[in-house]
């Protein structure tokens, strides 16, 4: 966990980047987002995980202001998403699939974004290119899809903005252009502190750079907080079978499952557990945040977080 | 944002320049020489009579080239509605490179206004330029120009004067709103070509007739309004064949010509043609009579229906209102266009993300 001490003021409490009270979003008759009340603290790498069509890029797009809420409010750095180009100043965004003008060069993708944003730092988006061992000649569609995504991500970055959204932003990369590409977020992040907000269904993506996760699943956050606290505060408990309902009060059950003779509980709790019939181990994140995802569910049907290493 | 507009339009505006070029090259090349010839004859049969034989003979010799220079001054909005209007927005949503350029720290309704301003300018600036060059060219043929071809006469009305530049405007701002909305380029092209079309063809037919009130006059029938005249060996009466032209008020836009009997009735005309109740046997329309005064033909003849009381009914909007008509529909289609553009950005606020 790379980004984990990146933050401009670690430990300290922050105003947060994003607020949302009671955030919905409806397309037609369907809610994409529902009922979302959520504070990001500022000065994190902020993984956004959920299975495909949790909301995830409903939220993102809401935080952007490229789309306005049904219903609620949302701050993003204490401003009103869709308030103008001096809020849109302040937020980086690279969208899903990392768009770029096929027809364009990356020398000309470079002058769009030097044209376009009063604080582009131009110095960092020539060194960038350069370091990626892009050629400025060379036209956008011509790139492969990892450079063409570390080609959205230099003009987020030379933005420089206070928060930075990335929406799937590997999801189309094979595994190396992946992990170069989460690389050179984190040395960004490192040298210049900045927040991020970063979607995946893929929980290895977020293991490597986050240390702070949200869980949405359908519509709905059903976990957020630092990576350490969670790690720390989660436990698995295997044992002899037994009533959810027996175990202590300051254990809540995430997850349960059991055969004849033997009961796992996923449980979140503050104290430590003393109880000798648990075998007690602790849990990745993965198996947390898929813990969350089987845990008390109840919708039907709805699609299974994807897990690849 | 300028640059970035500039940058993805630059190539569309090139091949434009290049074929305004073109086009400028020839008609300048071909201009003088069509105005000389113009005056020469003018003066020629100012002399010796016979001008309308002249005006015919005039713009049969350049009918080829004055139709193609109008069919292209028409089909240039068009052009500019299907290949710069409407993939304007909707190539970008296809590759989703709106996302990227909203993500800069710019407004999406400066976005639109600018790409609207620079592309949309440019699209009226080379309808007004081809437009002007072919109406300078046109000059003597459009004072020549055959009933049907005059300046009032409905195609040719859209190729000449301002309306160019109104009816690129539109087309461009009917593209981008068919591609806003449609959000595919092919089908954002083809909508505004089908709506663009009907527009164009409903325009003149039921709206610009009565931009102004039309007038209604009566005309005694004469070599002008009289397109045939002729007895069939069945029939016990002549029957006439009015054209759609009116005496002494040349180049006017006729909407009907009609024949009405001596007691006022519309018998009928508007092409068809029209039984005249005068005797064959007996008098001017009789063929005895007609070979008698060899070289007068039907002058005698036409008098005599006259005498009985036909009359050509016609309304007509007048040629001088050439310029008035051309400032309303500019107007008209100057609103569409305003109205268009709100919507656009309206749209863009509300329903895009």
């Amino acid at each position: 966990m790379i980004g984990r001490s990146a933050g401009p003021a670690s430990g300290e409490p922050m105003t947060p980047v994003l607020r949302a009270r009671g955030l919905g979003r409806r397309y037609g008759r369907r809610w994409a987002l529902r009922d979302c009340t959520l504070d990001i603290p500022g000065g994190h790498v902020v993984g956004l995980v959920g299975p495909n069509g949790a909301g995830k890029t409903t939220l993102l797009k809401l935080a952007g202001g490229q789309l306005a809420p049904t219903e609620g409010s949302i701050t993003v750095l204490g401003g009103h998403p869709a308030s103008g180009a001096a809020q849109q100043a302040r937020i980086g965004f690279v969208a899903q699939d990392t768009p770029v003008y096929a027809g364009l060069s990356v020398a000309d993708h470079l002058r769009l974004g030097a044209g376009l944003n009063p604080g582009w730092d131009a110095a960092l988006a020539r060194e960038r290119v350069e370091r990626l061992g892009l050629d400025p000649a060379h036209r956008a569609g011509r790139l492969s899809g990892g450079q063409r995504a570390q080609l959205a991500l230099t003009l987020g970055l030379a933005k420089r903005p206070e928060l930075l959204i990335l929406d799937e932003p590997v999801a189309a990369l094979d595994p190396l252009a992946r992990r170069e590409f989460l690389q050179g977020l984190m040395e960004a992040v490192a040298e210049h502190e900045f927040s991020v907000v970063l979607s995946s269904h893929l929980v290895s993506d977020l293991e490597r750079t986050c240390d702070y996760l949200i869980v949405l699943v359908d519509s709905r956050v059903r976990l957020a907080g630092q990576v350490d606290d969670l790690l720390a505060t989660h436990h698995r408990l295997t044992g002899p079978r037994r009533d959810p309902d027996r175990l202590p009060a300051g254990q809540h059950v995430v997850s349960a499952s059991h055969t004849d003779r033997q009961s796992t509980f996923v449980v979140r709790t503050e104290d430590p557990i003393h109880d000798p019939a648990w075998t007690v181990s602790r849990l990745t994140l993965e198996d947390l945040v898929l813990a969350y995802m089987e845990g008390p569910a109840p919708a039907q049907g709805r699609p299974v977080l994807e897990v690849r290493r | 944002m300028m640059w970035l507009t500039w940058r993805q339009f630059r190539g569309a505006a090139a091949t434009t320049g290049a074929a305004l070029v073109v086009l400028a090259v020839a008609l300048a090349l071909t201009g003088p020489e069509l105005a000389s010839d113009y005056s020469a004859g003018i003066t020629a049969c100012a002399r010796d009579g016979g001008c309308g034989q002249f005006f015919d003979r005039f713009f049969d010799d350049y009918q080829a080239p004055f139709q193609a220079a109008t069919v292209i001054v028409l089909l240039l909005p068009a052009l500019a509605g299907l290949f710069w209007g409407a993939p304007l927005v909707s190539r970008e949503l296809e590759a989703g490179t709106h996302l990227l350029v909203w993500n800069q720290s710019i407004t999406r309704t400066r976005w639109l206004a600018v790409k609207l301003t620079v592309v949309g300018g440019a699209a009226v600036a080379a309808a007004g330029l081809f437009s002007l060059a072919v109406t300078w060219w046109s000059a003597p043929l459009d004072k020549s120009a055959a009933p049907g071809f005059t300046l009032m006469d409905p195609l040719v009305f859209g190729a000449r004067g301002i309306v160019p530049m109104a009816y690129a405007a539109f087309a461009f701002v009917l593209g981008v709103t068919a591609g806003l909305v449609v959000r595919r380029t092919l089908p954002a092209m083809a909508v505004t070509l089908a709506v663009f079309a009907a527009i164009q063809i409903v325009m003149p037919l039921t709206v610009r007739p009565h931009l102004l009130p039309p007038v209604s006059s009566a005309f005694e029938l004469g070599p002008e309004n009289v397109d045939s005249f002729g007895k069939s060996s069945d029939r016990e009466f002549p029957e006439v064949v009015l054209d759609s032209a009116i005496p002494g008020h040349t180049g006017a836009w006729v909407l009907s010509s009609r024949l009405v009997d001596p007691s006022g009735r519309v018998v009928g005309g508007d092409g068809a043609p029209v039984t005249v109740r005068v005797s064959v046997t007996s008098g001017p329309c009789a063929p005895s009579q007609q070979a008698q005064e060899e070289g007068r033909g039907m002058d005698g003849c036409l008098a005599e229906i006259n005498r009985l009381g036909y009359r050509q009914r016609a309304t007509y909007q007048p040629f001088e209102r050439f310029w008035a008509f051309q400032w309303i529909e500019t107007g008209v289609y100057a609103l569409l266009t305003l109205g268009l553009t709100a919507f656009c950005f309206r749209w863009l606020r509300r329903r895009l993300s």
